[in-house]
């Protein structure tokens, strides 16, 4: 059922968006209403959650350290790994999101007899990811030439860039045969990877499933079912959108508006589900926190003052007359004892 | 109870099936309802522990009773789902990680087998990703919109006491060593899930006797083991005359001495029991040697804190008592011993819970004149800091030859090794009072380092197999190094290691026995004045 359920809500959105997109006078609803329903819901969410999570206080001071940490002078630390400041946890940080390093780690471990534990350098996932998320980047920065006229130039450069290979006609952009690849990879790594298919979830098959048919439908629209396609008419309505003068002109072919239905579904969905990682990662306080807590004091905004330790003063009474037998100082004497 | 044989468990572990091994259970997790029998839960805390600790000021650990995990009828008070809902809501709007760390796992499954409970035991539900789901499915149902909507479907389940057993079964299969946190991209520290469902758990009245009794203990006498001050000092003395009849120097600690320079807090289990003995030893012989001025103290005698076991204010209320010593006897700053656990709290969170320590000065070593800027605000330095900083200085004299019975190799604690990042300078002293020791294989040690498999308050003996099992990749590990270069010494800078990879090397590799840090330095070290024996096994040479 995990993997059904989801499959087929996203082939019920695909109807929708393919059905509806047909009826007359419903392609204002599909091509206007509905992007600025999505876009809301998307930076409204986003901003939302962001906002809860931050609204909550780091109480305390947590940096996982993976390596040395600032010591004596002539001890060597790793800057990195173990962050002491700022630019040292900006630099981690980059790393972690641009790169993957925790990925990087990755081994895989097998129990074999003996018993002997293997851990063997594992470096799929942070490939498979590497490959997704990076392509999709480049996938939204080069759909910025839609919306924006006239096109800046980084966004030229990086749709030449992408088509670089020349192959075919019109040009086969290199990420879009990536993204196919990188969510089959860690599609298939989901169902391969024992451990990963037991803990899967219908909310890990839904996004692959919906984010796969979005690349689909952009490459079909792009190589195959062109008819309809008015490159024009879709670039009017995208300015159109941002400028917020939408206007939808000629005919546009189903597929842009499946297309751009199950991007609404995605930007609406984003917010609410575990695509939020995107900003999660960046709050994250075993990452994002320097591991300076013994030479600056992290404050923590309930901490109660009413919570204090068993006295002193309790302590002595309880054991005064030991102490003083074993000669350990006592604050107070004991009581003479009263005559008989 | 007696304890599987090891060739049975060793098959077991390799062969038996389980996820590890390569078979997927047919049924998903949220359809596998836990069983408890005797040897897989820790006895729960007996009910005047409980009663006695909820009557301390400043803590509430309430529903004290008589209960057994076994028992169908937990005895959870009428309002308990009400308590948890809430409790978790209360939470989620004091930590952010536990907000953040419920929302953006992926589960991509790089924590999975990172594990030593899941690599032992090959229970799904030991995997790091799926404990926190145990939470987290919870979470959903309950504070998020499409868990609201949604339900199952969105991964959320309803809360029922059978969730409520498995939390108290994993979370106390997890030792909060944070080793999965440093494989996950997003830094999920999955000892924060720990101690969040502890918490929860405390709100109804279910934790286990083995943390909660030296809690206890720890509040009212200043140590774990419930050691009156006369037992305190009676058993610091006893190994004073066995420093003078090894090495003929007569050692005088003083105890809640006023005026002293350095206060100094170790886990009571170094003067309580072998082997940690041996390193209360090195640590009496090295300040005699340096002539350092610093006093013990019988009212904090506990360096470790069962609080970060059980809650963040019975982890406050236990770890307040360093700075109120300190204080009262007016030192200038506090030494602390080797330990693990402790040292995550007195590293990242005391300074927080107790601070500011304005009446302490920032941390100078009165024999070398370094100043320890690194604790500048918190004021305690690491046993192994200083010891390293006296090293480098040339400060004391080690004879190497005296450790020739010692082949070693390092275990890094979780704890100072992923909460502080005290790595090197343990291997700085071992190179200065070994002639040889060995590193363990290199995705066990250091950051990725292995549990003891025992920690957060798991070290009693009801659940020893799994013990056996979840310290197994430690102790594999050493059998790596023993096998190829008959190592016979498992070096540590931690007191529970010391207890518990005593039993855990037994176990599994028999050949090789556990020493502290500064007991190798105590070994070493020349000495002013000593009328040194030949000793064959360092200070734990027996003489008569």
């Amino acid at each position: 059922m995990k993997y059904t359920f989801p499959l087929a809500a996203v082939i019920a959105l695909v109807l929708i968006a393919w059905i509806g997109s047909q009826i007359p006078g419903m392609q204002y609803l599909f091509g206007v209403a509905l992007p600025y329903l999505a876009m809301a819901l998307f930076v409204g969410g986003f901003c939302y959650r962001v906002i809860q999570w931050a609204k909550s206080p780091v109480p305390f001071r947590i940096p996982t350290t993976c390596g040395q940490g600032y010591s004596l002078p002539w001890i060597k630390r790793d800057k990195l790994e173990a962050p002491n400041n700022t630019s040292e946890v900006v630099a981690r940080m980059f790393l972690e999101i641009f790169l993957f390093r925790s990925l990087w780690r990755n081994t895989k471990s097998e129990a074999l007899s003996g018993p002997k534990i293997t851990y063997e350098s594992s470096r799929w996932l942070w490939l498979f990811s590497i490959i997704f998320h990076y392509s999709f980047l480049i996938i939204v920065l080069r759909h910025m030439r839609m919306f924006l006229e006239p096109v800046p130039f980084l966004v030229s450069a990086l749709e030449y860039g992408d088509g670089i290979m020349q192959i075919g006609a019109p040009v086969m952009y290199m990420t879009d045969a990536a993204i196919i690849l990188g969510l089959l990879l860690l599609f298939g790594r989901r169902l391969v990877n024992r451990q990963v298919r037991y803990i899967s979830l219908a909310n890990d098959y839904f996004p692959l499933y919906l984010i796969f048919s979005i690349a689909l439908t952009g490459i079909l629209m792009r190589f195959f079912l062109r008819d309809g396609i008015d490159v024009v008419a879709i670039k009017t309505l995208a300015v159109g959108l941002v400028t917020f003068q939408p206007t939808i002109s000629g005919d546009i072919g189903s597929i842009f508006y499946i297309h751009l239905f199950l991007v609404c579904c995605l930007l609406a969905y984003f917010p609410f589900s575990k695509l939020m990682h995107l900003g999660g990662v960046f709050l994250s306080p075993t990452r994002n926190m320097a591991n300076n807590s013994r030479m600056r004091r992290h404050i923590n905004p309930w901490n109660d003052p009413k919570i204090k330790p068993h006295s002193y003063a309790g302590y002595e009474d309880d054991f005064r007359a030991d102490m003083i037998e074993q000669g350990i100082p006592v604050e107070k004497e004991l009581p003479t004892k009263a005559d008989d | 109870m007696a304890v599987v044989k090891v060739d049975t468990l060793s098959r077991s572990v390799a062969e038996g099936p389980s996820l590890m091994t390569g078979s997927i259970p047919r049924r998903d997790w949220q359809d596998m309802p836990v069983q408890f029998k005797p040897g897989n839960y820790a006895y729960p805390t007996k009910s005047e522990i409980l009663a006695y600790l909820d009557s301390q000021p400043g803590i509430s650990l309430p529903n004290a009773r008589d209960w057994s995990p076994e028992d169908d009828d937990w005895k959870l008070p009428e309002d308990w789902k009400e308590t948890i809902i809430n409790g978790l809501a209360e939470r989620l709007d004091k930590f952010r990680s536990l907000k953040i760390f419920m929302d953006c796992c992926v589960r991509c499954g790089a924590c999975a087998d990172k594990c030593h409970f899941f690599l032992g035991t090959g229970d799904p539900k030991n995997m790091p990703v799926m404990r926190a789901e145990l939470l987290r499915s919870i979470y959903r149902q309950e504070f998020t919109l499409a868990g609201k909507l949604l339900g199952k479907m969105a991964g959320g389940r309803k809360m029922t006491t059978g969730v409520l057993k498995e939390w108290f079964m994993y979370a106390y299969q997890c030792t909060e060593c944070r080793r999965c946190s440093v494989f996950c991209p997003y830094g999920i520290d999955t000892a924060e899930i720990t101690m969040m469902l502890r918490e929860l758990l405390h709100l109804v009245g279910c934790g286990i006797n083995w943390a909660m009794e030296p809690v206890a203990n720890s509040n009212r006498t200043g140590n774990h083991m419930g050691l009156t001050p006369q037992a305190y000092k009676g058993n610091v003395d006893f190994l004073c005359e066995d420093i003078e009849g090894l090495t003929g120097i007569k050692v005088n600690p003083t105890f809640n001495r006023k005026g002293a320079e350095v206060l100094f807090i170790t886990p009571s289990a170094d003067v309580f029991a072998e082997p940690g003995l041996f390193t209360c030893m090195g640590y009496l012989l090295l300040f005699e040697a340096i002539g350092l001025d610093y006093t013990w103290s019988t009212y904090a005698s506990e360096g470790g804190n069962f609080g970060l076991f059980t809650s963040n204010e019975v982890m406050k209320k236990l770890n307040g008592k360093m700075y109120a010593e300190a204080k009262r006897l007016g030192v200038k700053w506090i030494l602390g011993g080797e330990c693990g656990h402790m040292w995550r709290v007195v590293h990242q969170y005391m300074d927080t819970m107790n601070g500011p320590a304005d009446f302490l000065e920032v941390p100078k070593s009165p024999i070398t004149g370094t100043v320890f800027d690194n604790a500048a605000s918190t004021k305690m330095v690491h046993i192994s800091e200083f010891t390293a900083d006296l090293i480098k200085n040339n400060k004391i004299k080690f004879d190497k030859s005296r450790n020739a019975h010692v082949k070693a190799t390092f275990h890094d604690s979780c704890n100072p090794a992923r909460a502080m990042g005290l790595l090197d300078e343990p291997r700085y002293i071992l190179d200065h009072v070994l002639d040889e020791w060995h590193e363990m294989p290199e995705n066990t040690i250091r950051e990725k380092t292995f549990c003891c498999g025992s920690g957060t308050a798991l070290n009693t003996d009801e659940i020893m197999e799994l013990r056996m099992r979840s310290g197994l990749p430690r102790a594999n590990a050493v059998k790596h190094v023993f096998d190829k270069h008959a190592v016979n010494t498992l070096a540590c800078v931690c007191a529970i290691d010391r207890a518990t990879l005593t039993t855990l090397m037994d176990y599994w590799v028999p050949e090789v026995t556990v020493a502290g840090i500064t007991e190798l330095v105590g070994n070493a070290l020349v000495v002013e004045g000593e009328k040194r024996q030949e000793l064959d096994e360092g200070l734990r040479t027996l003489v008569f």
